[in-house]
């Protein structure tokens, strides 16, 4: 199983790989708390990136309205916890189940019907944006004035209710990305990634070839907003409180599809790179206002709009590619 | 309820519709003619009523009277926003323009928030609390102007595509766009005109909201959806179904407002959306895709 999934890896690639796993290992013992909050953000979008990626990378579909899955994962968990005190680990069930369903019924109402490209793009926002507003009046997890999970008690850590120190979110996440990126690796070298990169490149050829665009498509929705929906969980019990104002905000969808676009569509370093590059500059960029004492909000959009607009002129493949091909992971 | 609350209700929801017809008239035809679709439209939008703020603060300048330079000046915007940064990608794929767009959304939304702060600001004109009475109607006098307006404006767009040499220029670009380079177009140009157009739209369409409505920057994203759902109901480059559109999601917000709760308006505006993309994609007055 291991021989197969790194058959054919570059040598130099997984001596990286495994260095920057380690690295990520030890992290929490010489961060501190600031420092442990930013690593946690930077697995959380690698891990909601990789997830986007699936849809946008490897099967083409532009998803404008990922904030949709990670709402309805969060809110899914986070009512059911609350309400009848079942643990997160059965909640994410639910969660994942109801996304999926959502994600299945935008498929299948979209690729059913011909909806694709920016079409398709509007549609994801529209049901994303009709969720954010249903969500507002919904009275069972308070409607627009917010839902708030009982806070930890950050002494003890208790694994099974997903309450806890910031240290054992960090290492969920982690644990989360990396399995993301095994899982989006051997996907790529399934039938079904060939397909999807099939179904990219040129739906028409690959239809010719007797590939089922709508079963394919289907697929990388509905797995794409499963991993979405798992993050959204992490969101909630993370974070501890939900707005739909927030969560299901569109600014939420640009924010995660920013990584892997500034790090490299369809790749799997990617969206790992580009939560490292956006996170960390941004909060560098939080750091040096602070010192200088300008306080206004808005600024940190306008660094993500610059750097998105750079990369899409300048390097519309995403950093990872020329990078990989200096290291010389790439031919 | 009375039915006289429904009809006034379906009034001024008919005389904003129009407004907002003018404001994705903008969209469609920028879609229409350089077929990338407009992402930071709302934002310009609400950069267009900032300058009318502006304008009424500093100058006392009427917003109906400010829509004229405010065009203007979203003109140059739009023109050298095409000329500078959309151009080049002419040729990329469609997820690329797509972004290219979302990242300009993306700063100016903000960057209209490092400036104008994000509490709501609105002016109030002569004829802010004036109404005309018809019949058992009762509606705004703002409305009304502000309606009157967007149909001269929309008047003036459809003239000009129609009767002059420019317009026709700009529709073989639409319709050929390697037929126009052949016969020595300056397809550029032409685009980048075409751009700002769109822009000039919005700006007089964003000049009139603000006599009726507050501006923050925050309402720029949802104005730049509600754009997207009027142009795709009531077609995606069809310069009347752009009014069309306008007008009926006007009717549904405006209805669904006094039916359910004013602040679940907007989900009727979407479920219409749904509805039409999944049984009349290219939209009420769209050409079917080939």
């Amino acid at each position: 199983m291991i021989g197969r999934l790194t058959e054919g890896v570059p040598r130099r690639a997984l001596v990286l790989l495994a260095a920057l796993f380690l690295l990520l290992l030890v992290f929490p013992a010489f961060a501190g708390g600031y420092l442990l909050a930013v690593g946690f953000l930077i697995l959380y979008f690698a891990f909601v990136g990789q997830a986007w990626n699936i849809m946008m990378g490897f099967a083409g579909q532009l998803s404008l309205g990922h904030s949709l899955y990670v709402g309805l994962g969060a809110y899914a968990a986070a009512a059911l916890y609350v309400h009848f005190g079942v643990s997160p680990w059965i909640g994410l069930g639910a969660s994942i189940g109801i996304s999926m369903l959502a994600g299945a019924a935008i498929g299948f109402l979209a690729f059913r019907f011909g909806v694709a490209g920016v079409y398709f793009a509007i549609l994801t926002i529209a049901f994303a944006e009709f969720a954010r507003i249903g969500f507002d009046h919904f009275r069972w997890v308070q409607g627009s004035s917010g839902f708030f999970l009982p806070v930890a008690n950050y002494t003890t850590n208790d694994l099974w209710n997903l309450r806890g120190s910031p240290t054992m979110f960090y290492y969920l996440m982690l644990a989360l990305t990396a399995g993301a990126f095994v899982l989006c690796h051997a996907l790529l070298r399934s039938r079904l990634g060939y397909y999807w990169l099939a179904i990219r490149e040129s739906p028409e050829a690959a239809e010719a070839l007797g590939v089922n665009l709508f079963r394919y498509k289907m697929a990388a929705v509905v797995i794409s907003s499963a991993m979405t929906a798992l993050a959204g969980v992490m969101f909630a019990f993370y974070y501890n409180n939900l707005f739909p104002e927030q969560i299901f905000h569109i600014s939420r969808s640009i924010e995660l599809i920013l990584g892997p676009i500034i790090g490299g569509i369809g790749t799997l370093v990617g969206p790992i790179v580009g939560a490292f590059l956006l996170t960390g500059l941004a909060e560098g960029l939080r750091e040096v206002m602070l010192r200088l004492g300008i306080d206004v909000p808005g600024v940190k959009q306008v660094f993500y709009g610059i750097c998105l607009l750079l990369v899409v002129m300048f390097l519309p493949d995403g950093v990872w590619p020329p990078i990989a091909k200096k290291l010389g992971l790439r031919r | 309820m009375p039915v006289e609350i429904y009809l006034n209700v379906a009034a001024g929801g008919l005389l904003t519709g129009l407004v907002y017809g003018l404001m994705a008239l903008g969209l469609s035809v920028i879609f229409g003619v350089v077929r990338v679709v407009n992402f930071a439209h709302g934002e310009m939008m609400t950069l267009a009523m900032y300058l009318a703020l502006l304008l009424f603060t500093t100058l006392g300048l009427d917003p109906l009277v400010a829509l004229v330079p405010i065009a203007a000046a979203l003109l140059v915007f739009g023109y050298l926003l095409q000329i500078g940064l959309i151009n080049p990608f002419i040729n990329r794929p469609e997820h690329s323009q797509f972004m290219l767009l979302v990242a300009v959304a993306l700063i100016l939304v903000n960057a209209q928030l490092i400036v104008f702060g994000p509490d709501a600001q609105g002016i109030r004109t002569r004829y802010s609390f004036d109404s005309f009475q018809l019949g058992p109607l009762i509606v705004d006098a703002a409305k009304v102007y502000a309606a009157a307006a967007a149909l001269v404006v929309a008047a003036a767009l459809f003239a000009f595509f129609r009767y002059t040499l420019l317009g026709k220029a700009i529709r073989a670009c639409a319709d050929n766009y390697h037929g126009a380079l052949v016969v020595g177009l300056n397809v550029k140009h032409l685009y980048a005109l075409t751009f700002g157009l769109g822009a000039a739209c919005v700006g007089a369409a964003g000049a009139m909201l603000m006599a009726v409505i507050d501006v923050t920057p925050s309402i720029g994203p949802a104005y730049t959806l509600l754009a997207f759902v009027i142009v795709i109901t009531g077609g995606l480059g069809s310069m009347p179904g752009a009014l069309l559109g306008g007008v009926l999601i006007g009717l549904t917000e405006a209805l669904g407002g006094v039916l359910f709760t004013p602040s679940a308006k907007s989900m009727f505006a979407f479920a219409l959306l749904v509805l039409v993309l999944l049984f009349r994609p290219q939209g009420i007055l769209g050409r079917k895709a080939a």
